[in-house]
């Protein structure tokens, strides 16, 4: 075979680390459907994987029409009904049956054609709402094949592949990893898009925004992946993998340098120690980040729970799940933080709205929906007897909401102690900053609760008003912008003059280019996400608190993100010259 | 063989107008379909020479058929004069919805 040639795509190093391996394209928004012809003895079978994409379906789609009910009214929620008709629709599913057992060919194949056939009908209608119509159908039919084809994926899904895709959600992610897959390269996404922080903290490399990955790649074909330089190489030639070889070992000798203070704290050479903790959103990822050495739990994500089950999680499932993170982070404590779903991690995935990350999410869900929210607290409180549990509000931008959610809070504590239900009376409640008007009010907020948490990604989006999404505005988006760094020490002064301790859990936390500048600010604790983590302790161990407040001095200074960031990055490098810095 | 239909050769064929503003759109097209599974009888609506399985929901949105548009109706089965009086009577009713 004549050997195919080598692209180079880049993207955004969403989780580092550098392998090679076969690729598996995943399709999943747009399904890519083949025809296959089935013998006989395959008929049951097809048969099967219908009917369960025809459950599987139903359910989803239930489960956003009730969403959408309680938040939009019946008007939007129609177009689920119709939808959901369709799916109970016997004499299409029986047409749908008899045509696979007579043509012998594979499930979504004729789901395509014979839903297709009603599509095209309605697409020629000159009425605008049957147009419409022709999406519903449209969109039940990706959601059919889409479920047909994930029984496949399972079953075909080979092990030590590259998966490669348009777009992959959280749930994908872990999926994917119960497999054993190698990498992950995707056309969309960030790096504070849910997966990439999944993957990074399940150890899989992996490339987002390539653009155009999936539309390069063929199945089978030979892909390698670096992690750590953004970029993926499809039929790289030999030079390129030993090229990238060379690399992989140098960044290998480096880790294992890390591994010897994996058990030491995060002190400065002065002597001030920092809490250095890690950001989850699953139990099974403890493993992991107490390998890394973390100091507990600076941010639980308890989306992922939610994320999981077709239906809200009850209360006991909830509960045991938050036990078992709290008991397997003992001696040390647990932030978790309240739901935050909404913008880009919507529970529903058709559930939109005009402006997502302006709209219906984190804390203003959970106090329209105060059941899902009590229920939720009653779960964290009677799980606060296993071990430390502190509680953080996310999306805050006012008082209002802060006293509304401790008049909940409370109300959820009379309600244990007149059932006698053990909690632990001390549970600190604190808040996620991440919007600019409680970043400018943080004094008062800090009066109000225990602690503060500084949520970078959303904040800085907010603050410059740049969709980091959005790659013709993405440059935009500066960690290091005068603003964000200005913003930050205001906060963490707030903390402190309210004798209240500052973290930060957002991804500049782990930015070993922002840790001099972070400590010398005063942050008191650095939740990271655990892939970095040892990291930021080498750094946080090779300075002293006095350099780095002088450091943090001239920063707030500087006019510019770009003198700020060569700034640091010159200081690091001669403070901690064994770095690998990309 | 199992008895032969009561009436095998007349089946039952009626023209409706579709009297209710909004047409035959998700809502009355449910019930539509709901009120016609609860008969063994065939049910067909044919609308400019096309015809459709009227016990089918994603059929019977295909037929965008608006008010005052004109559809011929075909029931065929045991039950089709039961079946024919319902149907027709949710028409004449205009869903009620009209």
């Amino acid at each position: 075979m004549e050997p195919k040639s080598e692209i180079v795509l880049h993207g955004i190093a969403a989780s580092p680390g550098i392998v090679m391996g076969k690729a598996y394209i995943f399709t999943k928004h747009i399904p890519r459907i083949e025809e296959k012809t089935i013998t006989v003895n395959d008929v049951e079978q097809e048969l099967l994987r219908l009917r369960h994409a025809q459950t599987r379906s139903q359910k989803e789609l239930e489960k956003i029409l009730q969403l959408t009910e309680e938040k939009v009214g019946n008007q939007k929620a129609k177009i689920f009904e119709a939808q959901i008709m369709i799916l109970s629709d016997t004499v299409l599913f029986d047409s749908i049956k008899k045509r696979i057992q007579k043509e012998l060919k594979n499930a979504e194949w004729i789901v395509h054609k014979e839903i297709s056939k009603y599509q095209q009908m309605m697409l020629k209608s000159p009425d605008e709402y049957m147009r419409e119509r022709a999406h519903d159908v449209e969109d039940v039919k990706n959601r059919l094949i889409r479920n047909i084809q994930q029984d496949l994926l399972i079953s075909r899904f080979e092990k030590k592949s590259v998966v490669i895709s348009e777009m992959l959600t959280p749930a994908d992610t872990v999926l994917f990893s119960r497999n054993d897959v190698l990498a992950y390269a995707t056309d969309m996404g960030g790096t504070t898009s849910h997966a990439a922080l999944l993957s990074r903290s399940l150890k899989i490399p992996s490339v987002v925004g390539l653009k155009d990955v999936s539309k390069h790649v063929q199945q089978e074909d030979w892909v390698l992946v670096d992690g750590y330089a953004g970029s993926v190489i499809i039929n790289p030639t030999r030079e390129t993998i030993a090229r990238c070889n060379k690399r992989k070992r140098e960044h290998r000798q480096f880790e294992s340098k890390l591994e010897l203070i994996r058990d030491l704290s995060a002190q400065t050479t002065d002597g001030k120690e920092i809490r250095l903790s890690g950001n989850i959103e699953f139990s099974q990822e403890f493993r992991f980040i107490s390998q890394q050495g973390a100091h507990g739990i600076g941010l639980y994500r308890t989306e992922g729970i939610f994320l999981r089950s077709d239906a809200y999680p009850s209360e006991q499932v909830q509960f045991n799940e938050y036990k078992t993170i709290v008991e397997k982070a003992k001696p040390y404590k647990v932030v978790m933080r309240t739901l935050d779903i909404g913008g880009d991690k919507v529970l529903a995935e058709n559930y939109s709205e005009e402006n997502p990350f302006l709209g219906w999410r984190g804390i203003r869900i959970l106090l329209d929906k105060p059941e899902l929210f009590v229920t939720q607290l009653r779960a964290m409180f009677r799980a606060s007897v296993h071990g430390e549990v502190w509680i953080m509000l996310p999306m805050i931008s006012g008082i209002k909401e802060i006293r509304r959610s401790k008049e909940l809070i409370e109300q959820v504590k009379q309600e244990l102690r007149g059932k006698n239900i053990p909690f632990d009376e001390n549970v600190k409640i604190g808040v996620m900053i991440e919007v600019p008007s409680a970043a400018v009010i943080a004094s008062d907020i800090a009066q109000e609760v225990d602690f503060l948490s500084i949520g970078t990604n959303d904040l800085i989006q907010y603050l410059i008003a740049v969709d980091r999404g959005n790659e013709t505005v993405s440059s935009l988006y500066q960690e290091f912008h005068p603003a964000v760094i200005k913003t930050i020490h205001h906060i963490i002064k707030a903390g402190h003059q309210h004798n209240k301790p500052v973290s930060m859990c957002g991804e500049m936390a782990g930015d070993p280019t922002a840790t001099l500048l972070l400590l010398g600010l005063g942050l008191d604790e650095f939740s990271v996400t655990p892939v970095v983590l040892p990291e930021i302790k080498k750094i946080i161990r090779s300075v002293s608190f006095r350099e780095s407040e002088e450091i943090a001095q001239r920063v707030l200074e500087m006019k510019t993100e770009e003198d700020i960031a060569d700034f640091l990055r010159v200081n690091l490098h001669a403070m901690v010259p064994e770095l690998l810095l990309e | 063989m199992a008895t032969a239909p009561a009436c095998r050769t007349c089946m039952i064929e009626k023209e409706v107008t579709i009297k209710n503003r909004a047409g035959l759109h998700t809502r009355p097209a449910a019930a539509l379909v709901k009120t016609a599974a609860k008969f063994q009888s065939e049910f067909y609506i044919i609308k400019d020479g096309f015809e459709i399985n009227g016990k089918s929901i994603i059929g019977v949105m295909t037929l965008a058929a608006e008010q005052g548009s004109t559809l011929q109706l075909r029931f065929e089965g045991d039950d089709e004069e039961a079946a024919a009086n319902e149907v027709i009577g949710l028409f004449e009713r205009g869903f009620d919805e009209v």
